[in-house]
C-alpha cells in the first residue's frame, strides 16, 4: 500500500510535468496547426533563467530566491515563446515544413546555446528546506516536490479553464481550434490569438521547467527534450487542442510510467506510454477528448 | 430605391491550385435590396464570396462604400460591415448557441438582440444548447443571426442559405432573408431560383469563371432562352 501510494503520487507529479507542457502546445497545435518543437526550449531557457535569478540572490532566503526563479520562469518562458511566434513562426503560417524546420533548429540551438553557457552536467537547484521534506500519505513518505508540482498543475488547470470558458479571448481560442476561418469571417483579428496562445504556452512550459528543477533538484539542458517527447505524446492521447484532455492523458501517461518501470523493469514504463499511444490511434484516433473516427 | 453602388467587383481572379476558378469577375451590387449570385455548380459562385471577404487569395480590387478593401487582413473587411454566412453553415458545434452570437458581437457596434430573436425565437430557447447538436435549419439560423446581429453590417453575403433544409425551414430562411434585406443589403448564392427569384431584384450570372449575365432578375427568368443559355433551364419561368 505504502508502495502503491508512492508510485501513485510520483506518477501524478510526473504527470502535472507533462501536463504544464503538453496544455500549451495542444492549444497551439489546435489553434494555429503548429508542431511547436521549440517548446522543450521554453522549458529549458525558463528554467535556466529562474535557476540564474535564484543565484543572483544567495543572500536572500531560500523561500524568496524559489519564488522569485518561479516568477522569472514564467515570465522568461511567455516572453520567449511570445517572440519565437511573432519572428520566427508569423512569417510560415502557410508553409508546415518551414515550421518544422525552424522550430526543431530553434530547439538544437537552445539546447547547444544553454551547454555552452551553463555547461551539459546538470546544475544543482536550490529549495527549501520543507520541499526537501517528505509527508506522510497512506503510510508512505512522499517528497513535498511532488505535492508541489501537481497543486501547481491543478491551479494551472483551473487558470486555463476560467480562461477558456469564461473570458472572451478563450471563446476565441476555442472557437479558433474549430474553424480558424470562421472566426476571422466574425471580424476577429485570430493573429492575436495567435500570439496570445502561444505566450500562455510558453508561461505554462516556463513553469514546468522550473517545477521539474524542483522536482528533481537540478537544471539541466536536454530534460525540456526529452519531456517534451512525453508532452506530444499526452497531446495526442488527450486529443489536440483538448486542456481537460492532455490532464487527464498526462496522468494516465505518468501514472502509467512509474508503475510499469517500478514493478515491470525500468524502460517498460515509457515503452508502454507509446503502447498506448498506438492502441489510441488505432481506437479513437481524435484522443480521449476527440471523435472516435 | 436609390441605385447607389455599394460594393464593386472588378477583375477579380482566383487561383485555387492549378485552377483559375475566377478569371476575371466583375460587378455592382447596389445598396439596398438582395442581389443574386447565381449560375450552375462549380462556377465559382462560392469563391468569389470567399473572394470579396479576402478568405481566398486573389488578385483584382473589391471596394466597399467607396473603400478599396483588397489589401485588408479579413477581420479588417468583416469590421467594415461585411456579414458572411457560408454555405455549410460552419457554426462552431462546441460552443452553445449563445457563445456562437457572443462571438459575433462586435465592440462599438449596436447590437441587434432584438430583432435576431424576433425572427428565430427558437434561438433564446436553446441559448445554452450546443450549435453542434442543433438541426440543419437551426444551425441555419444561428448562421443568419451572427451575420444579423452587428447593426453596423452594410452587406451580407449569403451563401446557398436554403441548401438541404425542410421546405417549412426554406419558408422561414426565406422570410428571415426578407427582413434582413430591410436593415442591410445582401449578395445572395442560391440554387434554388424559385427562391432567388421570389428574394432578388439584380441578378449576376457566373458562368465558368466569368459573369455572363447582369442584370434584372425578371429580365433573366422571364426570357426563356436568356435562362435556358445561362442558368441551364429546360423552361424558364417556372419557379
Amino acid at each position: 500500500m505504502t508502495t502503491i501510494a508512492l508510485l501513485l503520487i510520483t506518477g501524478l507529479g510526473l504527470g502535472a510535468l507533462y501536463f504544464l507542457i503538453a496544455a500549451g502546445l495542444s492549444l497551439i497545435w489546435g489553434l494555429m496547426r503548429v508542431l511547436n518543437f521549440a517548446h522543450g526550449a521554453f522549458f529549458t531557457v525558463a528554467a535556466y533563467a529562474g535557476w540564474s535569478a535564484s543565484r543572483l540572490l544567495t543572500s536572500s532566503p531560500a523561500e524568496l530566491r524559489w519564488a522569485v526563479a518561479v516568477v522569472v520562469a514564467i515570465v522568461v518562458g511567455g516572453a520567449f515563446a511570445a517572440l519565437t511566434e511573432v519572428l520566427l513562426i508569423r512569417p510560415l503560417y502557410s508553409r508546415h515544413v518551414g515550421q518544422v524546420l525552424v522550430t526543431v533548429g530553434l530547439a538544437l540551438a537552445t539546447i547547444s546555446l544553454v551547454q555552452g553557457g551553463f555547461g551539459s552536467d546538470p546544475q544543482p537547484f536550490a529549495v527549501p528546506d520543507w520541499m526537501t521534506n517528505t509527508s506522510s500519505i497512506a503510510g508512505a513518505g512522499i517528497p513535498n516536490t511532488r505535492l508541489l508540482v501537481i497543486v501547481f498543475a491543478a491551479v494551472v488547470l483551473a487558470v486555463l479553464l476560467f480562461f477558456l470558458q469564461r473570458t472572451r479571448f478563450g471563446l476565441i481560442v476555442r472557437a479558433g481550434v474549430e474553424n480558424r476561418d470562421m472566426v476571422q469571417a466574425l471580424g476577429i483579428d485570430v493573429q492575436r490569438a495567435f500570439t496570445l496562445v502561444f505566450t500562455i504556452g510558453g508561461m505554462a512550459a516556463g513553469l514546468s521547467g522550473i517545477l521539474a528543477a524542483t522536482y528533481y533538484g537540478t537544471v539541466d539542458p536536454v530534460r525540456g527534450t526529452s519531456m517534451l517527447i512525453f508532452a506530444f505524446i499526452v497531446v495526442i492521447i488527450g486529443g489536440l487542442g483538448s486542456v481537460t484532455g492532455s490532464a487527464v492523458a498526462a496522468v494516465v501517461v505518468g501514472v502509467l510510467q512509474q508503475f510499469l518501470n517500478f514493478y515491470a523493469a525500468a524502460g517498460v514504463g515509457d515503452f508502454s506510454v507509446v503502447l498506448l499511444l498506438a492502441v489510441v490511434l488505432l481506437v479513437r484516433p481524435g484522443g480521449f477528448s476527440g471523435s472516435s473516427t | 430605391m436609390s441605385a447607389a453602388t455599394l460594393l464593386e467587383v472588378r477583375d477579380l481572379h482566383v487561383y485555387l491550385g492549378e485552377s483559375h476558378i475566377l478569371q476575371g469577375v466583375s460587378f455592382d451590387v447596389r445598396q439596398s435590396g438582395i442581389t443574386g449570385l447565381l449560375g450552375r455548380n462549380g462556377v465559382g459562385k462560392t469563391t468569389t464570396l470567399r473572394g470579396i471577404l479576402g478568405l481566398v487569395t486573389r488578385t483584382g480590387h473589391v471596394v466597399l462604400g467607396g473603400e478599396e478593401t483588397t489589401a485588408l487582413p479579413v477581420h479588417e473587411i468583416v469590421r467594415r460591415g461585411v456579414a458572411y454566412v457560408p454555405e455549410d453553415r460552419d457554426v462552431f458545434a462546441g460552443l452553445t448557441v449563445e457563445e456562437n452570437l457572443r462571438l459575433a458581437e462586435r465592440a462599438g457596434s449596436e447590437l441587434r438582440y432584438d430583432l435576431v430573436y424576433e425572427l428565430f425565437p427558437e434561438l433564446r430557447q436553446r441559448a445554452a444548447q450546443k450549435a453542434g447538436t442543433l438541426s440543419g435549419g437551426q444551425q441555419q439560423m444561428v448562421a443568419l443571426a451572427r451575420a444579423l446581429l452587428n447593426a453596423d453590417n452594410r452587406i451580407l453575403l449569403v451563401d446557398e442559405p436554403t441548401k438541404g433544409l425542410a421546405p417549412l425551414v426554406v419558408r422561414q430562411v426565406v422570410e428571415a432573408l426578407q427582413r434582413a434585406a430591410e436593415v442591410a443589403t445582401i449578395l445572395l448564392v442560391e440554387q434554388n431560383l424559385s427562391v432567388a427569384h421570389k428574394l432578388v431584384r439584380d441578378v449576376v450570372v457566373l458562368d465558368q469563371g466569368r459573369v455572363s449575365f447582369t442584370g434584372d432578375v425578371d429580365q433573366l427568368m422571364g426570357d426563356p432562352e436568356l435562362a435556358r443559355r445561362h442558368l441551364g433551364l429546360a423552361a424558364a419561368g417556372s419557379h
